[in-house]
């Protein structure tokens, strides 16, 4: 079981927090029209502290500035760091223009992962709405390698287009596994898409788990989880089994400058992974 | 399958749950078994709205033909799902295709024959209304939760 102290250990991260190491970009992969995976590694001779699934880096490109990026790849493998990003504004533009042998500045990892030592005996319910996925993947990584500790495990995934699908070869694997439920859906698709039309909270009331003995994890754009909680809730799952990941404009992602504050939290460091019943209260305020 | 066979399936049919058997036995009275092969219409645009479907194992997509762009799916509907309330409202005509995106086996009932119950019963009427605004209000939500551009934001982005 992950117990608080080690979360918030994890969320130490690296010896001098604040001092981000310069990684080298080995490939730039597209995911979509606007989304990209960076492989970095580290520079010689630096080890870097292992990261748990559900933590960001702060991703640092000279001369542009900083923003917090959760890593998307496997945590049991320590060789490449995985970052997929949507751009959006001035430094994930300055990210996509990486190149293979390009420098990015890493800090990190920082945050509560997400507990999948917590949720061992129960059926997973991991729901991703859009760039949502990259952050989940490595908890979906880590129950798939202790595959025996766990019920069933359903992804449901949900992409404004079939275009916009992340991970798609990945998604295809995971779809082909008999021990793994995976439902993906669109939100607009033309003739000839064969799969799923409407938004990802319409795949919960059909989703195979025991709605008694489910940890469900949930990760994209606010709104989008808001509504997937009540559809869980809906479901008759407990709230304390239920899992979101917070997102809020960050700095020093180390809990000192305060510009992640969410009413009593700190996003950078009680977060980003947060048990649903604690931080409701905080998401129903429109302000914060 | 026989109009006996029906019967136990609309029973447990969670859109219709809690009705009657009374009821129940009404409805089946309108029913039929049908199944459509992939790529065949369950309903047209513009076409009269003569039936409603419960999909009893396959996948319908709901699609609206634009012109000179051609279909768009709006919606997948599947197992236990409802096809259809354009026979409820005049002018009774379908306001979307329905295309069985495989091979799909539904149960049709027939719109006239419940129409003229339901005038009849009017207890029976507003067990249909209940369920059917029900639905109608759930799809209306997913239809508006799709106009937002959901996955649109930064992953935390606020809606
Ligand atoms: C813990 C954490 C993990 C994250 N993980 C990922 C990830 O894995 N992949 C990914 O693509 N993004 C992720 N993000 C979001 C990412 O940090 C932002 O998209 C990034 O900071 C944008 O920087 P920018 O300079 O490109 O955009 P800016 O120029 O700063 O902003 C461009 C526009 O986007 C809006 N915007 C930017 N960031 C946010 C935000 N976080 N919330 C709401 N609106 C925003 C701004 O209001 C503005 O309109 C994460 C954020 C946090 C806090
Ligand atoms: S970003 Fe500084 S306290 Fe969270």
């Amino acid at each position: 079981m992950i117990a608080a102290k080690e979360r918030t250990k994890a969320a130490a991260g690296a010896a001098d927090p604040m001092r981000p190491e310069l990684y080298r970009v080995q490939r730039s992969r597209r995911e979509s029209s606007d989304t990209f995976t960076l492989e970095l590694t580290p520079p010689r001779g630096y080890k870097p502290t292992p990261f748990q699934p559900g933590q960001f880096n702060m991703l640092y490109m000279p001369g542009v500035g900083e923003c917090a990026i959760s890593i998307s790849g496997d945590p049991a493998d320590d060789g490449v760091l995985l970052h997929t990003t949507r751009v959006v504004g001035t430094v994930t533009r300055a990210l996509n223009g990486c190149k293979a042998g390009s420098r990015v500045g890493i800090r990190g990892p920082y945050g509560a992962p997400w507990p999948v030592a917590e949720a061992e005996g129960n059926d997973v319910v991991f729901v991703a709405g859009g760039i949502g996925l990259a952050p989940l993947r490595p908890a979906i990584f880590h129950v798939l390698a202790h595959r025996r500790q766990y019920g069933r495990i359903v992804l449901l995934y949900g992409a404004r287009t079939p275009e916009d699908i992340l991970f798609k070869p990945m998604l295809r694997k995971w779809s082909s596994r008999l021990d793994m439920d995976v439902y993906v859906t669109v939100d607009r698709a033309e003739a000839g898409w064969r799969g799923n039309v409407g938004v990802v909270t319409n795949l919960i009331k059909r989703a195979p788990f025991d709605r008694l003995n489910t940890t469900a994890f949930i990760c994209g754009p606010e709104i989008m989880m808001h509504y997937t909680v009540l559809e869980i809730l809906g479901r008759g799952v407990n709230e304390k089994g239920i899992y979101v990941s917070l997102e809020r404009n960050m700095k020093c992602a180390t809990g000192f400058c305060g510009h992640c504050q969410m009413g009593p939290f700190f996003v950078c460091k009680d977060g980003p992974v947060f048990r649903y019943d604690k931080v409701k209260r905080w998401m129903e305020i429109r302000e914060l | 399958m026989t109009i006996h066979d029906l019967e136990p399936i609309l029973r447990e049919h969670p859109f219709f749950n809690g009705m009657s058997d009374e009821h129940v036995r009404i409805l089946v009275g309108c029913a039929k078994n049908i199944r459509c092969n992939e790529g065949d219409f369950f309903c047209r645009f513009g076409k009269k709205a003569d039936e409603f479907y419960i999909i009893r194992n396959g996948k319908v997509n709901i699609e609206i033909d634009i012109p000179q762009q051609g279909s768009m799916t709006i919606q997948t509907l599947e197992d236990g799902d409802i096809v259809g309330w354009s026979w409820l409202f005049p002018p009774y005509k379908w306001n979307f295709d329905a295309r069985a995106l495989q091979l799909t086996r539904a149960i049709s009932l027939d719109a006239d024959c419940l129409r003229n119950k339901c005038e009849l019963d009017h207890d029976l009427g507003y067990e249909l209304m209940k369920r059917f605004s029900a639905m109608m209000m759930e799809r209306l939500q997913a239809t508006r939760l799709q106009l937002l551009d959901f996955y649109a934001g930064p992953a935390g982005a606020k809606g």
